[in-house]
């Protein structure tokens, strides 16, 4: 497929107080960006299980960007910092999925950082542009890398829980 | 899934329309989105035609679910919420998409704005269908409210409250209240003096029996919710016992050091270790600064202690932490200056000549470290030319872009106070004059009959490198007169540098701290920027004068009486709503592991020991969902933000996504994928 032409679909999960407002503030003053993200209100990036973006990207998002308050800035206190924690284990699993590091992506974006924001969304889908379409249920189910992934990552953790002699 | 959904589109005027297709999506959602049966667009979906069209539709058609396209759900979700419930559709089931912030405003290209808006619209109807009734909780609220800052914003409110009859605790960081305006001479344009207008109200406040006065007092922690927040305030020690103390002042008096006050006369003048800010200070007990004091420094002096007749002093007292319970909050923390030294070009710190705006307000002040006489820093001579200029840090893509919004007008004032005090001529060099309020134009015609000449031009330097005669020994002030169109050099004796407003240094901690938000620049935001210009987007929580933004004394005293008419309105009221969005642990599939407890930050979920499962205390529960997104089990649902809310979410955004094939994007493809 022509990349100049690929449109790369990314789903935003951004929360209610920081980043959500971010993207109303980029609105308000007009900032333009590109228009591939299309965003979901929770309440904190705490929320964001990540089977929320396996889902999405098994429906055929080529990204996701969590976005939420900086560190030391969320309306729950701390749960952000969860989201964060959440998110490292993600990218693992990610990884071992074969799926690029660019395509996830964690942002921080305060309710005053709309042009950052904005900014960070270019970057993101520039990215994985870059990278083309995912494809992703497509290509694995047909190859079967999926089940030799799944293998990998239980051989690996299981390695990972053995306590050493 | 057997609901009925209306989608209804808002142009917003042209908004909207101008970037969408507005028909076209009312159609196509019509066409291609499972479970509609009504697809509107029309003009303004917010006015009062727009809200009857959708309660009609739940009536006549019988809607059992809402999907409005237009603003950010923070603007308008209340509308449509309050349009459904009054048709009798529960006000949950009705679902926002931004067509307008996420859109229209941010998209250059109109076909893929319709593709994006495409997806927000699906996204929204497949969400919608998900959602399930939920009933706000009512609480009481509180009639105690707090203000924090009280120069004449936080005064204004304050009063206003304490007037209609309601306790108020009104929280001040330095020793007297009065702000800013206390250290004016002049107001303009009715020159009336800054302290005959201000002192009265100062000792109303003082003097209030509802209230409570907390100066040298910060504010530490605030939590809870609208209606009831528990605020934790730092006292900081005096060293002077309130109850004794009669503020005859012999301790200031007695004292034997002396240090150049900072704060007050911004460095102008000096105070003693023990102080009070100026005369009419409120409340009139001293502070003793630890840092200069004497006694602190090397544990000898005690020369107050000795002289005070009621034995008010006290080198042992702590500071002292008070627990308070409010309804609302209303913040009036004020402006910095900005700092001139960031501009080096202008001399200041370096040309001895020149001032700060602030400066020249204490030079003027009858009660200020000249008694009003306007001279040099030699503390004699009168000046025979003084240069004002404008826009110092503001209006500056270097500094600040913003209009600080005062300064022309102060420095109107200050052209007319150096020609009545010393006759000087006086040249205001000028970007824009603005002066825009009620007999601001007539005060400038009138410093226009005085003589002040007016310099079109941004000043390039101030310097006191003479290069051509009578420029020796003057402060020499650069830039291009923009209406002649060519270069001036004026040398003057005096140059006033009119810094411009600037958010608190502390305010970006300050909004946290509140749960409030700021802008870049640290004002902080208001609910919205036309209707609700003292409402923040956090219930219960108020902002009013400069720490929104710059303005003048008559706009900051009209923010603080209509933040008091905001408070006074939910207190009026007696109860509030709150969102009913938290999280439920079913118990059937808690297998009690715990996992839960330790994630939440404000303890509402406990375990019980008998049952084995744990339980969440829906009145500390916040709804952040944390707890949901982490059990193991999937045992713990969140109101609004379930999990198979935000499936069917995911799954509408990538209406066009056939599964894993970004190909076939262009298509519009109904249902994509099994979910």
């Amino acid at each position: 497929m022509n990349t100049e032409t690929f449109e790369p679909k990314i789903v935003g999960f951004l929360c209610n107080w920081c980043s959500y407002r971010a993207m109303d503030l980029a609105g308000t003053s007009r900032v333009k960006y590109e228009p591939n993200i299309r965003v979901i209100r929770v309440m904190c990036t705490g929320r964001v299980d990540p089977t929320f973006v396996l889902k999405a990207l098994a429906l055929g998002a080529d990204g996701v960007m969590i976005a939420g308050c900086h560190p030391g800035e969320c309306h729950y206190l701390e749960q952000n910092y969860k989201a964060m924690r959440r998110f490292q284990m993600l990218e693992h699993t990610l990884r071992k999925f074969g799926i690029e590091d660019d395509r996830v992506r964690l942002q921080w974006a305060s309710a005053a950082e709309g042009v950052q924001l904005a900014e960070a969304i270019d970057d993101m889908i520039e990215k994985v542009r870059a990278l083309g379409p995912l494809n992703w249920s497509e290509n694995y189910s047909q190859n079967g890398k999926v089940e030799a992934a799944i293998q990998r990552l239980a051989e690996e953790h299981a390695e990972a829980m053995e306590v050493p002699a | 899934m057997t609901e009925k959904v209306g989608v209804y589109i808002c142009h917003c005027g042209s908004n909207i329309a101008g970037q969408v297709d507005v028909e076209g999506l009312a159609k196509w959602a019509k066409e291609n989105l499972d479970g509609v049966v009504v697809a509107r667009d029309y003009k303004f979906m917010c006015s009062s035609l727009g809200q009857e069209l959708i309660e009609d539709d739940i009536k006549n058609e019988g809607l059992t679910r809402v999907v409005v396209g237009a603003c950010s759900p923070h603007l308008h979700e209340k509308t449509f919420r309050r349009a459904c419930a009054n048709a009798g559709l529960n006000p949950y089931l009705c679902q926002m998409a931004s067509l307008r912030e996420q859109v229209s405003w941010v998209t250059e290209d109109k076909e893929l704005a319709n593709t994006k808006a495409k997806a927000l619209i699906s996204g929204a109807v497949h969400r919608v269908q998900f959602q399930k009734e939920l009933e706000a909780k009512e609480v009481p609220v509180n009639p105690n409210t707090l203000v924090v800052g009280a120069g004449i914003a936080g005064i204004q409110a304050s009063l206003e409250l304490a007037d209609a009859g309601y306790q108020v605790y009104l929280v001040e960081r330095e020793p007297s209240i009065g702000g800013h305006m206390a250290q004016f001479d002049k107001t303009f344009p009715t020159l009336d003096c800054a302290a005959c207008i201000l002192t009265p109200r100062m000792s109303d406040v003082g003097a209030h029996p509802n209230i409570n006065l907390l100066s040298y007092s910060e504010v530490e922690e605030v939590s809870g919710y609208v209606g009831n927040f528990d605020v934790r305030l730092r006292k900081r020690a005096r060293y002077i016992n309130e109850d004794d103390c009669t503020g005859c002042g012999i301790c200031i008096d007695k004292c034997p050091k002396k240090v150049i006050d900072d704060v007050f006369e911004a460095g102008l003048g000096y105070r003693k270790a023990v102080y009070r800010p100026f005369p009419q200070a409120v409340p009139k007990f001293p502070v003793i600064d630890t840092e200069s004091c004497i006694y602190f420094e090397r544990g000898t002096c005690k020369a107050c202690e000795k002289f005070c007749p009621t034995g008010a002093i006290d080198f042992e007292q702590e500071d002292t932490l008070l627990d308070l319970n409010v309804g609302n909050i209303i913040l009036a923390t004020g402006f910095d200056l900005f700092d001139v030294r960031r501009i080096p070009q202008y001399g200041y710190g370096r040309l001895a000549n020149v001032f700060t705006n602030l400066e020249f307000e204490r030079l003027c002040n009858a009660a200020g470290p000249t008694e009003g006489k306007v001279v040099m820093r030699d503390g004699v001579t009168q000046p025979k030319s003084v240069a004002i200029i404008h826009c110092v840090g503001s209006r500056d893509v270097h500094y600040n872009e913003y209009c600080s919004a005062v300064c022309c007008m102060a420095a109107l004032k200050f052209g007319h106070l150096v020609k009545e005090k010393t006759g000087a001529e006086v040249y205001s060099f000028y970007i824009d004059l603005r002066t825009n309020q009620k007999g601001y134009e007539e005060f400038y015609n009138r410093l226009l009959e005085e003589g002040m000449h007016f310099i079109r031009g941004r000043v390039a330097e101030v310097t006191d490198a003479a290069r051509m005669p009578g420029e020796e020994g003057k402060l020499i002030v650069q830039a291009e007169d923009t209406l002649l169109g060519k270069q001036r050099r004026i040398p003057v004796d005096m140059v006033i540098l009119m810094a411009g407003l600037e958010s608190r240094a502390d305010a970006h901690d300050v909004a946290l701290k509140f749960g409030i938000s700021c802008s870049m620049a640290g004002w902080f935001t208001e609910r919205h920027p036309k209707l609700a210009p003292v409402a923040t987007m956090t219930d219960g929580i108020f902002i009013a004068g400069t720490c929104q933004g710059p303005k003048d004394i008559p706009a900051t005293v009209a923010q603080g009486a209509a933040a008091s008419a905001r408070v006074q309105s939910m207190i009026t009221r007696g109860t509030v709503e709150i969102e009913p969005i938290v999280a439920t642990i079913h118990e059937e599939n808690c297998s009690g592991c715990r996992i839960c407890n330790d994630l939440c930050p404000f303890n509402a979920i406990d375990f019980d020991e008998e049952k084995k499962v744990s339980v969440i205390n829906q009145a500390l529960c916040k709804g952040c969902g944390t707890c949901v997104a982490a059990c193991p089990a999937q045992a713990i649902s969140g109101a609004h933000f379930n999990n198979d809310q935000i499936f069917a979410e995911i799954e509408g955004l990538l209406y066009d996504a056939v599964s894993g094939n970004g190909a076939k994007a262009a298509e519009p493809a109904k249902e994509s994928v099994p979910a």
